[in-house]
C-alpha cells in the first residue's frame, strides 16, 4: 500500500523530468558552473568538491557494485595507486597533471584487470575478500617502497593543475570546475555504459549469473571489463585528489575506511543508478559537517543510520525503480520494426 | 637463529588467539554467508569491559567472566536487532554487510565517547601471572605460554560444542541448509543467535589474551586484527573449525617472521599477502569444502 503511494507521486515527477530534461539539464549546469561568483566561503566550496569528488568514486564503484553486483571492499585502493601514479608523476618526471592524471587512472585500470583475473577462479564474497586483501597489499607497498612512494611521510608539493597557463586553485574556482567536469564526464559516461549492449549485459549477471551463462554470455569476460572501468573512474578520482590534497598525499589517505566509506555512498544513495551517487555523496560528506556540535557522537549516530537505512530502505534513498517505459535499444526497435513490416506483407 | 625461533614463539602464541577471533568468523560466514564487520568491535568490546570491572575491583578472574558474557549478550543484541529482521524481510546481502559496518561504527565509536572510555591509550592489566621460562638466551613470556594454552583449550571445548553437542548438530544443519533445518524442527533463529553468542564469547576472551599480552587497549584496538583474524578464517578454510586454527596460526606466525626481517610496515598486510595466494591456489581455504551451486 505504502509503495503504491509513493509510485503515485514518483510517475509524474519523472515523466516531468523526462518531458522537460533538456531545459532543466541546462538550468541545473548553468547553476552549477555559476556556484563559485555566488560567493560561498572556503569551506564551502571544499565541502562541494568533496561532494563531487566522492559522486565520482561512488559512481567508479559503482559500475562493480551496481551493474554487475560484485561488492569491493578494496576501492580505497585504486584510489590510492590513481593517486600516488599522477603525483610520482608529476612532481619526480615534471609531467603535467593532465598526462599525469590519464596515465594514473590506467595504471589503475591495469590492476584493476590484474585483481579482476581471480574471477575466472573466484565469485562473490570470496572475491570480495580478494579486494579487501588487495586494499591492504596497496596500502603495505605504499609505506615499504620508499624509493618510490616515500613511505609513511607521503609525497609532498605536488603541483596544481594548469590550464593554458592558468592554475587550477580552490579560491579561484578551478578545483571546483575540475571535478564539476569529471564527474558530469564519468556521469555520462556510466550512463552510456549502463544503455549499451554491454551495460545490459552486466546487469543480466547481477540478477542471475547462471541464467546468464546459459544465454551463452562469457560471465568472466564482462567482469574483467567492470573491474578495469571502475578502476580506471576511481583512479582518475584519485589523480584529482592528489592536486586538491594542499599539494600532500600519505598512506593513511586511503586506509579501509575510505573504501568503507565510498561503498556507504553508493549504498545509501541508490545502487545502480547515477543520481543516487550524487545524492549519497552529499548525504554522508554533509553529515559529519552539518552535525558537528554533536562532536563524537555524531559517528556513534552515523553508523546508527546506516543500519536504520537498511532496516527500512536497503535499495538507497534514491533506489527506486523507473516507471517510464522501456525505452528499446535501437537495433532491437530495427528489429521490430522490420518484423511488423514483414507481418503486413503477409 | 634465537631470533627467529622467537619470532615463531611469538607468531604461535599470537597465532592461537587470532585463531579464536577467526572462528567467530567462520561460524558466521557457515551460517549466514556473512562477513560480520562487528566483530572486531566486539573483540575491543570485551577487553574494554575487563578493564572496566577490573578498574572497579572486582578481582581479574570474575572480570574476565562478566566481560565474556556481556560480549557474548552484546554479539547475540546485534543479530536479534539489526540482522534478524533483515532476514525476516530477505534483504539483500549486502544490506546485512552494511548494518555489520554500522553496527562496528556504533561500537567502536561508542567506546571513545567521552563520557564512556575516551579516544585514549589504556593501560591494560599483564597477564604475565608466573614467571617467564628462559631457555638459553631465549625468553618464552608467560603470557605467550597462557595465550597459547588457554586457545587451545577453547578452541577444544568450542570444537566439542559444534561436533558432539545437540546444538553443535543444529549448528551444522543449518550451515547446511537453513531452510530443511528448519523443516526438521531446528529453531534456525536461534542457532544463528546461539553462534553469534559463542563468537562474542571467544572474541572477548581473545581480547583478554591479546590485550594482556601487549598491555594497552584503545577503542580501535579491533579493526585491523578484526580484519587479521577474517583473513586466518578464509585461508583455513571457512566453516571449518581446525582450518581457523591453521589458518590463525599460519598467519600469526608469517606475520611475526615478517614483521622481523622485513620491518613493522609489513607486519599486519602480511595476512592478506597469505590469503590471496591461498585463494587463488585453493578457492575454498585450505580445508575449505568445495561448495556446489545449484540451480
Amino acid at each position: 500500500m505504502k509503495e503504491k503511494k509513493s509510485l503515485n507521486l514518483l510517475a509524474p515527477f519523472e515523466s516531468f523530468v523526462d518531458k522537460f530534461k533538456v531545459p532543466l539539464s541546462i538550468l541545473v549546469g548553468a547553476f552549477l558552473i555559476a556556484v563559485p561568483f555566488l560567493g560561498a566561503s572556503r569551506v564551502a566550496m571544499r565541502n562541494l568538491v568533496m561532494i563531487f569528488l566522492y559522486a565520482m568514486l561512488g559512481m567508479g564503484l559503482n559500475v562493480l557494485l551496481g551493474y554487475v553486483g560484485q561488492v569491493s571492499l578494496g576501492h580505497a585502493g585504486f584510489y590510492a595507486i590513481g593517486a600516488y601514479t599522477s603525483a610520482i608523476l608529476t612532481t619526480t618526471y615534471g609531467w603535467s597533471f593532465w598526462t599525469g592524471a590519464i596515465a594514473g587512472a590506467c595504471v589503475a585500470a591495469l590492476i584493476g584487470f590484474l585483481l579482476g583475473l581471480p574471477t575466472l577462479r573466484l565469485s562473490g564474497t570470496y572475491l570480495t575478500i580478494v579486494t579487501l586483501g588487495f586494499g591492504e597489499i596497496v596500502l603495505m607497498v605504499l609505506r615499504q617502497w620508499e624509493s618510490v612512494t616515500n613511505g609513511n611521510y607521503g609525497i609532498r608539493s605536488i603541483p596544481v593543475p594548469e590550464l593554458f597557463g592558468w592554475e587550477l586553485t580552490l579560491s579561484n574556482g578551478g578545483f571546483y570546475w575540475l571535478i564539476l567536469f569529471l564527474s558530469t564526464v564519468t556521469a555520462i559516461a556510466c550512463y552510456t555504459i549502463k544503455n549499451s549492449n554491454a551495460g545490459r549485459t552486466l546487469i543480466a549477471i547481477k540478477e542471475d549469473e547462471l541464467a546468464a551463462t546459459m544465454m551463452g554470455i562469457k560471465t568472466t569476460r564482462y567482469k574483467i571489463l567492470a573491474f578495469v572501468v571502475s578502476a580506471f573512474i576511481t583512479g582518475l578520482a584519485g589523480a584529482y585528489y592528489s592536486v586538491i590534497n594542499n599539494g600532500y598525499i600519505e598512506p593513511n589517505n586511503f586506509v579501509f575506511n575510505y573504501s568503507i566509506q565510498i561503498l556507504s555512498v553508493v549504498i545509501v544513495g541508490g545502487m545502480g543508478t547515477i543520481r543516487g551517487m550524487y545524492f549519497g555523496s552529499a548525504l554522508l560528506m554533509m553529515f559529519p559537517q552539518v552535525f558537528r556540535f554533536l562532536n563524537q557522537w555524531r559517528f556513534v549516530i552515523y553508523g546508527l543510520l546506516l543500519v536504520l537505512m537498511m532496516q527500512f530502505r536497503p535499495q538507497g534513498a534514491l533506489g527506486w525503480q523507473s516507471t517510464l517505459p522501456y525505452k528499446l535499444p535501437r537495433r532491437a526497435k530495427k528489429a521490430l520494426a522490420e518484423r511488423e513490416k514483414a507481418k503486413t506483407v503477409q | 637463529m634465537e631470533t627467529f625461533i622467537g619470532a615463531v614463539i611469538n607468531g604461535l602464541a599470537l597465532g592461537m588467539a587470532y585463531a579464536l577471533i577467526a572462528v567467530g568468523y567462520s561460524m558466521v560466514f557457515g551460517v549466514l554467508r556473512l562477513i560480520n564487520f562487528a566483530h572486531g568491535s566486539i573483540y575491543a568490546f570485551g577487553a574494554y569491559m575487563v578493564y572496566f570491572f577490573i578498574s572497579i575491583q572486582v578481582g581479574l578472574f570474575w572480570s574476565i567472566m562478566i566481560a565474556i558474557v556481556l560480549s557474548g549478550i552484546l554479539a547475540m543484541l546485534v543479530d536479534k536487532l539489526a540482522l534478524e529482521p533483515l532476514r525476516k524481510k530477505q534483504s539483500i546481502p549486502i544490506a546485512s554487510l552494511i548494518t555489520t559496518v554500522g553496527v562496528s561504527f556504533i561500537i567502536q565509536n561508542g567506546l571513545a565517547l567521552e563520557q564512556v572510555f575516551t579516544s585514549e591509550k589504556k593501560g591494560f592489566p599483564s597477564l604475565n601471572l608466573f614467571p617467564n621460562i628462559m631457555i638459553g638466551n631465549l625468553t618464552i613470556q608467560s603470557s605467550q605460554i597462557i595465550m597459547f594454552a588457554v586457545a587451545l583449550v577453547l578452541l577444544a571445548v568450542l570444537s566439542y560444542i559444534v561436533n558432539k553437542t545437540k546444538i553443535g548438530l543444529s549448528m551444522r544443519a543449518t550451515e547446511q541448509n537453513a531452510r530443511a533445518a528448519s523443516l526438521m524442527g531446528v529453531n534456525t533463529n536461534f542457532v544463528i543467535s546461539f553462534t553469534f553468542f559463542l563468537g562474542g564469547c571467544s572474541a572477548a576472551i581473545a581480547g583478554t589474551l591479546i590485550s594482556g599480552y601487549y598491555q594497552i587497549i584503545s577503542p580501535t584496538m579491533g579493526a585491523t586484527i578484526g580484519l587479521k583474524a577474517f583473513a586466518a578464517a578464509v585461508v583455513g578454510g571457512i566453516g571449518v573449525l581446525y582450518g581457523s586454527v591453521v589458518g590463525g596460526l599460519v598467519v600469526g606466525v608469517v606475520e611475526c617472521i615478517a614483521a622481523q626481517y622485513l620491518g613493522s610496515n609489513v607486519r599486519d598486510p602480511m595476512a592478506f599477502v597469505i590469503l590471496i595466494l591461498i585463494l587463488i591456489i585453493k578457492p575454498n581455504g585450505l580445508f575449505g569444502k568445495k561448495g556446489v551451486s545449484k540451480v
